[in-house]
């Protein structure tokens, strides 16, 4: 039998699995690139404008360190320097999620003990699961390119910044393909490859924006940049990614014909042989924990980072009137600064729900999971244990905000010198945490009345991404505006603090908890 | 003393399906109660209606004096529960798991956490998920069993156990009743609810079919018995007791009356026996038999 047999019937299985997943993430990265085109087309329309737009990024190291440098001054150059590196990093995230999915997440629930009795091939769970990641890849390329191309980009500049996202996504496959091999479990192996992302991620930004220009050319990340889309392509740099995916591929492949099914190269660590947990709330926090803390860093990190970008906005818009309207319009009262600081803290708020909504479904999962049964036999009432998670998933929200708030502040104010943007900007963001309340609210209540349906709580999250990212360009009437939560925030800084529309939400949010909760106390157990 | 079980014509549909379809089961205070039926007879969902996580939707269930649903929380803090299909936490290790539920349940006797280690033979710092089937069973045995409820609920606890360990288990049962307490024992195996029940009740499609001492439900217990004789056997089929004989040549196929196994060996030695293999009948022999005396 050869070591390949059935694939291709892995692989149309993983495929059917991801008929949603891998269409949402390619529509959406190859939307974004599109819709950068045409809205920097619209806004930039004289080379003056285009350039005194570039010059402006290229003298901030906080925007460079974020983005990477322009290529050239061409709306072109502009929309790979928007897009390249940051597009770059969700095609990895794409690709790490889809790879190790199908291969260690399989493996670790026990389901590939099954499939590898059939006749199927040694390699062929790893292989079907990398060629998943590749059609997801390829999937994109066809779909950026052609994206740009109908946006009126040109020809060679398109395919180019399709080929630098598909350089990223292949390097990615071959890295998650060597994670899924490392260790034993799933989430253990995803934390190896975004760990390496976050590193490589660093590395770039050192590169771009200090002396040491090599150190960019050490992370396929930098590659993104260093094809050149736009900007007289440096076809052979695609090269780079290819031989790189290969050599990883190829130590993928090394580890896998030398480990056991359902082991890891890396030794399964013990635990303690005492507990310490002494109750559902701990148990709660313990099983979070790490998911937490990880949100935490992201939003500490990314506080700092736009608390590092906001002394050059005003430089940064230049003298383009169409993005000081566009920020303007962002939601901002008062000052560019402000415009741009609120516009920033109303984005996290809507990121800072993904965290909500995941927390609250993790109640969920550990009823699916079949281990609830045996907590609930204890005296463990079942609201306390489902209000353990809740608690952790709302004030969780609240501190990722404030924190963040907290972090840009701390950065605005040593850039400005002025130490009373500390308490404004924590404050700023400690302030949108209601909004996203709503929506975990909305998550525990379908978790109580219809836990059958409550990942449908994504779809809540999906509608005020909408409503938020595209209702004002569609021009949507109030009402529709309105049914956001996050509409609902106070834009600050600079707007004031009406108490209503806060209250209401706080109330919402309340309602929308005991009636998951009532409902929760209610009803069977539902695997 | 009232019943420590009390369920009388439980029904509980899912959807179109009726899972529990006039459930009857009384367990008393102090006896090890086998609950018996073959897979998807409804055992499970029981006890997680005696449990308190699932609503019924008719006849009654009473669980230490008190409403399985209402009294949920109050009553889990006297019992302990083995769940059929046990599931871990993948990172928490064994030992924290055990410690997790003990302490849910009111405290951990480190002695008898440790001494219970030992006979089952579990390294409690290995994490959830490196665990075998049988070593998942073993994590939420030795949390049951080093409690002090004084009613255990076991749904299946020994079908990934191996036979060392089920004699571990069965030692522990026994302690348990020595004890004074209160066993329900969910099985597909009759041998294992031979050795330790008290009484049994017998369940399929969600409805009691038999429940009684073991002795009472002798007449269901019949014997097996294959033989390979030197000649070829003639009259066997008019010994009293002796039902379903197939004769193939000098082999010979029978099941025989508990109370009669004596008198189809005195008939068989004269002819010779070159081998005999005797086993109890299976459940499923069991319920063959039941409906065809319900039948008749």
């Amino acid at each position: 039998m050869s070591a390949l047999a059935g694939t291709g019937a892995l692989l149309r299985m993983w495929l059917r699995r991801d008929r949603v997943m891998i269409p949402v993430w390619v529509g959406a990265l190859a939307l974004t690139a599109a819709g950068t085109a045409s809205s920097f087309a619209a806004l930039y329309g004289t080379p003056e404008q285009v350039r005194s737009f570039a010059a402006g990024i290229t003298g901030n190291a906080a925007t460079v360190a974020l983005y990477g440098p322009v290529g050239s001054e061409t709306v072109g150059g502009l929309v790979a320097w928007r897009n390249g590196v940051v597009g770059a990093v969700l095609v990895a995230v794409m690709s790490v999620l889809l790879v190790i999915r199908h291969t260690r997440a399989e493996e670790e629930e026990g389901r590939l003990e099954l499939i590898g009795a059939t006749a199927v091939g040694r390699r062929a769970p790893l292989t079907s699961g990398v060629l998943a990641a590749l059609v997801a890849n390829t999937a994109l390329a066809v779909a950026t390119f052609g994206g740009l191309l109908a946006t009126g980009m040109a020809a060679a500049g398109s395919a180019g910044f399709a080929l630098a996202w598909l350089g990223a996504g292949l390097v990615f496959t071959g890295a998650a393909a060597v994670a899924a091999q490392l260790s034993e479990s799933a989430r253990t192996a995803r934390g190896l490859a975004f760990a390496l992302l976050g590193g490589l991620y660093l590395l770039r930004a050192a590169g771009d924006t200090t002396e040491a220009a090599w150190l960019s050319w050490l992370s396929p990340l930098g590659w993104a940049t260093l094809l050149r889309p736009f900007a007289g392509e440096r076809w052979w740099v695609a090269g780079l990614s290819v031989a790189l995916a290969a050599a990883l591929l190829a130590v993928a492949y090394l580890l896998a014909d030398r480990r056991d099914v359902g082991a890891g190269v890396l030794p399964p660590r013990l635990g303690p042989a005492e507990g310490t947990l002494d109750g559902s709330g701990a148990l709660a926090w313990r099983l979070q924990r790490g998911s937490f803390l990880g949100w935490l860093a992201a939003f500490a990190v990314y506080g700092a980072a736009i608390g590092a970008i906001v002394p050059s906005v005003t430089d940064l818009v230049g003298d383009s009137e169409g993005t000081r309207e566009l920020i303007a319009a962002l939601g901002g009262e008062g000052g560019l600064t402000d415009a741009f600081l609120a516009a920033s803290f109303g984005m996290l708020a809507l990121l800072a729900s993904v965290f909500t909504v995941q927390s609250v479904l993790r109640l969920r999962g550990e009823e699916t999971g079949g281990r609830l049964e045996a907590l609930l036999a204890t005296d463990l009432p079942r609201v306390r244990w489902a209000a353990g998670h809740a608690v952790i998933a709302f004030a969780g929200t609240f501190v990722l905000l404030a924190v963040s708030g907290l972090a840009c502040g701390v950065v605005y104010a040593i850039a400005s010198g002025d130490p009373g943007q500390v308490g404004r900007l924590t404050l700023a963001g400690a302030v949108q945490a209601p909004p996203a309340w709503v929506v975990g609210g909305a998550a525990l209540l379908l978790f109580g009345a219809l836990p059958r349906l409550a990942h449908a709580a994504w779809g809540v999250f999906g509608l005020c991404l909408l409503l938020s990212l595209i209702g004002p360009i569609l021009d949507l009437p109030t009402w529709a505006l309105d049914a956001s939560p996050f509409t609902h925030a106070p834009t600050l800084p600079g707007g004031p603090i009406d108490p209503l529309p806060l209250t209401a939400l706080i109330l919402l949010t309340a309602a929308l908890s005991a009636a998951g909760l009532t409902t929760w106390h209610r009803r069977d157990l539902t695997p | 003393m009232s019943d420590v079980i009390e369920v009388s014509g439980l029904v509980k549909d899912f959807g179109p399906t009726r899972a529990l379809d006039g459930l009857d089961l009384a367990v008393s205070r102090g006896e090890v109660h086998g609950f018996l039926g073959p897979n998807g007879s409804g055992k499970s969902t029981a006890l997680r209606a005696l449990l308190g996580l699932l609503r019924t939707d008719g006849g009654t269930a009473r669980l230490l004096g008190g409403d399985p649903w209402k009294d949920a929380t109050r009553l889990h803090r006297r019992l302990a529960y083995v769940p059929g299909e046990v599931t871990l936490w993948p990172h928490l290790s064994g030992g924290e798991t055990i410690d997790l539920l003990a302490r849910l349940r009111g405290g951990v006797d480190p002695a008898r956490r440790a001494e219970l280690l030992d006979r089952f033979e579990l390294d409690p710092r290995k994490k959830g998920r490196a665990y075998s089937k049988g070593n998942r069973q073993k994590v939420a045995l030795v949390a049951a069993f080093s409690s002090d409820a004084e009613l255990l609920m076991l749904d299946e606890p020994t079908s990934g156990l191996d036979p060392l360990m089920e004699e571990v288990f069965q030692e522990c049962v026994r302690e348990a009743r020595a004890a004074g307490r209160t066993i329900l024992l969910s099985s597909h195996i009759l041998s294992e609810v031979e050795r330790l029940c008290d009484r049994v009740t017998i369940i399929r499609a969600g409805r009691t079919v038999e429940t009684g001492t073991l002795a009472s439900l002798r007449h269901l217990t019949r014997t097996s018995v294959e033989a390979d004789l030197a000649a070829a056997p003639d009259g066997l089929a008019a010994l009293p007791g002796v039902h379903g004989l197939v004769v193939e040549g000098t082999r010979l196929r029978c099941q025989v009356d508990a109370d009669r196994l004596g008198d189809l060996l005195a008939a068989l030695v004269p002819l010779g026996v070159n081998a005999l293999t005797s086993r109890p009948p299976t459940l499923e022999e069991l319920f063959l038999r039941h409906y065809e005396s319900a039948a008749a």
